[in-house]
């Protein structure tokens, strides 16, 4: 399990954590969230931006 | 044999756009010699993230994400940093800068803009706080320390960004704007009153159709008084009432100008060597002061600096207004777009669209619990709705 950061914004992501409120479970890996998921934060497109290996 | 020495290509400024479109042409060529200039420490930050540090628990320290010298090491740059420049020799594909010449390959315009001052009366006037990046941001939190009443002059975006912040940290927040209700430049009124209860009940005091004509001492504190008569107490006033792109440089150096330095869709100026992207440049007409806006531009333009000659394609691209108590997403029309406003759904916020004439939708805006449907309706743009 990884964390991830947003480069344009800041924003974590951790697989392990998920994002339940966006109906995104936790254990779910960056991979294999969707294409057309949007950051909650700054609204970039996940092909729009970099998530860097925290 | 001597080597020749390649002229790098020269990057103007450390912000999102600068930083973006290097980290885009590294994606596609590691060798290719890159110099950035920039007047600030070189620090990564991200400047939306301005607007809502105090919820994030961050002060201007914490919102560094990557060092000046770790980002010169990943990037593989030179990075010339608190260094102004002060003239473009485009003839020699020269820079002149406090740092001393530097010559160019291809030059990346990427400067920003500066916060717009509304000119106010009284004896601290020069009070009035901006925030424009992160080292206005680390004097602004320095000067809210121990503050309760912050009055923020410009009830748009970031207006409305600000004040959700203050409020949610516990300061007694008021908004003067001169327009009718906020955010009035991006959103319809049904759409933009939907902040109104929600922010009050945070303790934001708002004051639309009037502006803020004076700013005077008082015993420990400001006392402003508005254009309508109306008097408040504030112990910090914070403006935000827009941007101006940075266009001094380039006017100067000859290149064409508008409201923004001017590029067409492979965000070239006048000059074929020089390219501009981010808040001091006017993409094919338009000045886009969003970060979507300069993600597509920097891809577009690595492409190009790399080699391929690619112009930028830009797909709909909401704004997200970072205000937690009612979050609302944005795509806004032109203000000439031929069409109406209409109401799709009321609940705990709204969902509006705008039809075109022939009824399709080409903007919208989601506010309150509606803001998860943003990729839904983004969907449905071009299609004909029947409401």
């Amino acid at each position: 399990m990884k964390v991830w950061q947003c480069v344009v914004c800041g924003f974590i992501y951790d697989e392990t954590k998920g994002m339940p409120e966006e109906g995104i479970k936790a254990g779910t890996k960056w991979a294999d969230i969707p294409e057309n998921w949007a950051c909650p934060d700054c609204g970039v497109a996940k092909a729009d931006f970099e998530m860097i290996e925290v | 044999m001597r080597e020749k020495k390649m002229k790098p290509i020269v990057v103007l400024g450390s912000g999102l756009a600068g930083y973006s479109v290097i980290r885009e042409l590294r994606k596609l060529d590691r060798d290719i010699p890159v110099t950035l200039v920039t007047r600030d420490s070189g620090d990564y930050y991200s400047k939306p993230m301005l607007s809502n540090a105090l919820a994030q628990g961050k002060d201007a320290a914490g919102l560094v994400l990557t060092r000046a010298a770790e980002m010169a090491t990943q990037l593989g740059i030179k990075l010339l940093v608190q260094t102004e420049v002060q003239a473009i020799d485009r003839t020699n594909k020269k820079l002149a800068t406090t740092a001393g010449e530097l010559e160019y390959d291809k030059l990346v315009i990427a400067l920003g803009a500066d916060p717009i001052r509304i000119p106010v009366q009284g004896d601290a006037a020069d009070a009035v706080l901006s925030v424009n990046d992160i080292a206005d941001y680390a004097r602004f939190r320095e000067l809210l320390e121990n503050k309760t009443r912050i009055a923020i002059m410009g009830g748009g975006l970031i207006g409305c960004e600000f004040a959700n912040d203050l409020a949610s940290a516990g300061h007694a927040v008021s908004v003067i704007d001169p327009g009718p209700w906020p955010i009035a430049s991006l959103m319809p009124e049904q759409a933009g009153k939907q902040l109104l209860a929600p922010l009050a009940a945070l303790g934001v005091d708002w004051h639309f159709g009037t502006s803020v004509s004076r700013v005077d001492r008082a015993s420990s504190n400001y006392l402003l008084t508005l254009a309508d008569g109306t008097q408040l107490q504030a112990d910090l006033v914070l403006s935000a009432v827009g941007l101006r792109p940075r266009i001094a440089l380039a006017q100067q150096a000859g290149l064409e100008v508008n409201r923004g330095i001017k590029v067409d869709t492979h965000l070239r100026s006048s000059d074929a060597a020089i390219f501009a992207l981010g808040d001091c440049a006017e993409i094919d007409g338009k000045v886009q002061p969003f970060v979507l806006p300069i993600m597509h531009a920097a891809r577009a333009l690595a492409k190009t600096l790399a080699g391929t000659e690619t112009a930028v394609d830009f797909p709909a691209m909401p704004v997200v207004v970072k205000t937690p108590a009612h979050p609302l997403v944005v795509l806004p029309v032109a203000r000439d777009a031929a069409g109406n406003w209409q109401t799709l759904a009321t609940g705990d916020g709204i969902k509006m669209g705008f039809l075109n004439q022939e009824n399709r939708l080409t903007g919208f805006v989601l506010s309150g619990s509606f803001a998860a449907e943003r990729n839904e309706m983004s969907k449905r743009l071009g299609q004909v709705i029947t409401s």
